[in-house]
């Protein structure tokens, strides 16, 4: 029998015993929209936190640091790599070097320090860090109070929650809901802060080359013989955001709470601790960096990068391991929930081959009748097959739209809950393309096995049996 | 298959065989006892000729009947149907068998009650791969035959028994048969109906040259239309006798492969 001819027949007797093969087909479609929901769960949480942890830029981010400086990442290496003493120094024209990697987007120093800030001629002391202007799209930033800088060389700040907090004296009360960042922001956004900080000068230029016009009176602070000399100076800073979450929570104790724009961190030279190791082979006015951060065009990358920059002769460091093993953790989880939604399928599989099987007794005469017309068994064979599949393609595609149906419900009940809750609404729920073909697909096919067994049965009838059947 | 002219007076009546049984058993078992349905029948069928089996319910003559039909297989001796042995052919082969060489009617008509009898006609055309719109005319055509083109998009249930099997005629006929096999084709309907159908079966034994084998318990109505009757009991071949009154009729009959 020619194929249109088949699938007539098919969904003809579909609909003469309309109930029973609706009743199965609903059953496919609840295995189906299952199987679909706990998929789509699965992929729109692992989009989400890649989404997240992308734009946290831990993932696109290579950390280089000198062999010399022995807060080494990796131990092995500063083992089997050349002796600290005799390897390279971070300085700009390495970061240039750097930057002109293929594949990468951006080398900026590493600039942070512990300082005193003053606000409302309080002091207080904290880690200062600079963020280049691509720190824009950082996740920490999105929700941020304020605005990010509103240029790279201009005196403002954006203050961690944490130190805002600190600012206005308040302190968080265990088990009390955190004050909400809008809250802190409001009196301290606009505010001024004053930085004072150790400015590093060359020794033979004038100590006014850096300086600004809020630099107080240099004290003679030169350190003798030293290539350079520290004077303290002051910067005004306007606070222009506060960030709700931690921008730099990878960075453990490290991790800065106020932050500034690169180039005016840059501008202020402001005394490094790496400045005093390298204070008896410094020439000159060239900066030397703790470290380094690259970023990379995409995180496939990084690893060439990373070993690009190995080569050259210093340590790099990227979380890419982590991330693998997070990535295999969600598929692992995909695993997971799609084992959890066959399970309905397979339910949906029995009912198929139940209803086959009864429709192969309710029909006993018609396929004795159709055998004895000249069907041969495969006719009638396949005319099962294409029943099951039938039902298949028709409870997929039902189940799909379930499934999809399901999720947005879901999704929207979540982002109710999570604007009560006052987060950010999120998307972690995803049907992709794939999935909806994938989803009939596999429906069909599981149908047309389910039909497997009913078909065989029916293609082996005796139709002498069949005929004398009432 | 006889391929001669059309010549009713000089031509013998009929010339091939169209049917051979030899030693043709088919043995049941039910337990412990062997039911002995066709127990060692041999005959021999000529093309064009309408024979009808005679017997008393369970003397065979519906098992020998399907055993012609393709639909079961002998447990032993053969039957062989124009120079094809049924025993040696594959389930594969004897459906084709079914559809192109056989045409069958039954007792119960055996109509497929959820299609309109224009689908039911069309059928086996489906199951040949004949194109949709060759079986649509195809299908009107035969229902015209038995007078049913009225009727080809009713359903088997909202037509008389009468109807029905002039139904199942048209279907059995579609594809050109070369043989028509009638299992108590008016065993369910009353004298004046049956007389009406077995006229339509003489018209196409008559006229398309097919071979009819009928089985029936009705002696007289076997008497009046078929020209040979053959007498089974116990699945045994008992009589077999020329019906003269119908071999001598008028307008007789060869073979012609089968084709309208």
């Amino acid at each position: 029998m020619k194929l249109p001819d088949l699938t007539e027949l098919a969904l003809r007797n579909l609909r003469e015993s309309v109930l029973r093969n609706s009743l199965t087909t609903i059953g496919i479609s609840v295995g189906v929209a299952s199987l679909v929901a706990m998929l789509s769960l699965g992929i729109g949480l692992q989009q989400l936190a890649s989404r997240r942890l992308m734009k946290s830029g831990l993932f696109d981010t290579v950390v280089v640091t000198s062999r010399r400086d022995l807060r080494n990442f990796n131990r092995e290496e500063e083992r089997n790599g050349p002796a600290p003493g005799e390897s390279r120094i971070l300085d700009e024209p390495t970061r240039l070097e750097i930057e002109h990697l293929p594949n990468v987007v951006e080398a900026y120093p590493d600039i942070r320090f512990i300082t005193e800030l003053r606000y409302e001629d309080k002091p207080h002391l904290t880690m200062v860090a600079a963020l280049p202007p691509s720190a824009q799209t950082n996740d920490a930033f999105e929700a941020v109070q304020g605005h990010f800088f509103s240029s790279d060389v201009a005196p403002e700040a954006i203050l961690q929650k944490a130190f805002a907090e600190e600012l206005l004296g308040k302190t968080p009360k265990a088990g009390v809901d955190e004050t909400s960042v809008a809250e802190l922001a409001a009196p301290l956004l606009g505010k001024e802060l004053t930085m004072r900080y150790a400015q590093r000068e060359a020794a033979s230029i004038g100590p006014s080359k850096s300086a600004n016009d809020n630099s107080t009176a240099p004290a003679d602070q030169s350190l003798a013989g030293a290539a350079y000399s520290v004077v303290s100076r002051e910067q005004k800073l306007k606070i222009v955001g506060v960030a709700d979450l931690d921008p730099e929570s990878m960075r453990g104790p490290t991790r800065a709470r106020v932050f500034l724009p690169l180039k005016l961190a840059e501008s202020l030279h402001v005394m490094q601790p790496t400045d005093l190791r390298e204070v008896s082979r410094a020439a000159g006015d060239e900066p030397v960096y703790s470290s380094v951060s690259v970023r990379v065009k995409s995180p496939s990358q990084i690893q060439t990068v990373e070993d690009t920059v190995k080569k050259m002769g210093f340590n790099a460091f990227s979380i890419l391991d982590a991330s693998k093993s997070i990535q295999q953790f969600f598929k692992v989880l995909d695993v997971f929930l799609g084992i959890f939604g066959s399970l309905a399928l397979a339910v949906a599989f029995i009912g198929i081959v139940n209803t086959l099987v009864m429709a192969i007794l309710e029909r006993r005469r018609e396929i004795g009748i159709m055998k004895a017309i000249g069907a041969s068994d495969g006719d009638v064979k396949r005319l099962f097959f294409a029943e099951a599949g039938a039902m298949g393609i028709l409870g997929g595609i039902v189940g799909v739209a379930l499934g999809w149906a399901i999720g947005q419900v879901i999704n929207l009940g979540t982002n109710i809950y999570l604007k009560s809750q006052s987060f950010p609404p999120e998307h972690f729920w995803s049907v992709p393309w794939w999935l909806v073909a994938f989803a009939v697909v596999f429906s069909f096919f599981v149908s047309l096995a389910a039909g497997l067994y009913p078909a065989g049965r029916a293609a082996r009838l005796d139709p002498v049996q069949a005929l004398r059947y009432e | 298959m006889s391929s001669t002219a059309r010549s009713p007076q000089s031509a013998p009546i009929i010339s091939a065989s169209a049917i051979h049984a030899e030693q043709l058993c088919r043995h049941y078992r039910m337990g412990e006892t062997l039911i002995r349905a066709v127990d060692g029948v041999t005959l021999t069928v000529r093309a064009g000729e309408f024979v009808a089996l005679l017997g008393s319910s369970g003397s065979g003559k519906s098992s020998v009947l399907n055993l012609i039909a393709g639909l079961d297989r002998p447990t032993s001796g053969s039957v062989t149907v124009h120079e094809r042995n049924l025993a040696q052919l594959s389930r594969e082969e004897l459906a084709k068998y079914r559809l192109h060489t056989v045409g069958m009617v039954f007792q119960s008509f055996n109509l497929i009650a959820s299609m309109t009898l224009a689908e039911n006609v069309e059928l086996p055309m489906r199951f040949a791969e004949v194109d949709r719109e060759k079986r649509d005319d195809l299908a009107r055509e035969a229902l015209a035959r038995v007078g049913l083109q009225a009727r080809m998009n009713h359903r088997p249930s909202e037509l008389s028994g009468g109807e029905q099997q002039r139904a199942a005629l048209a279907r059995a006929l579609i594809n050109r048969p070369q043989m028509l096999l009638a299992d108590e084709p008016t065993g369910n309907l009353d004298s004046h109906t049956g007389t009406e159908i077995l006229n339509m079966v003489r018209e196409f034994n008559q006229q398309l040259g097919m071979t009819v084998v009928m089985v029936t318990h009705e002696r007289a109505l076997a008497e009046r239309y078929a020209q040979r009757l053959i007498f089974l009991a116990d699945g045994k071949l008992v009589g077999d006798e020329s019906n003269l009154a119908v071999a001598a009729e008028p307008e007789p009959v060869r073979a012609e492969g089968g084709q309208q």
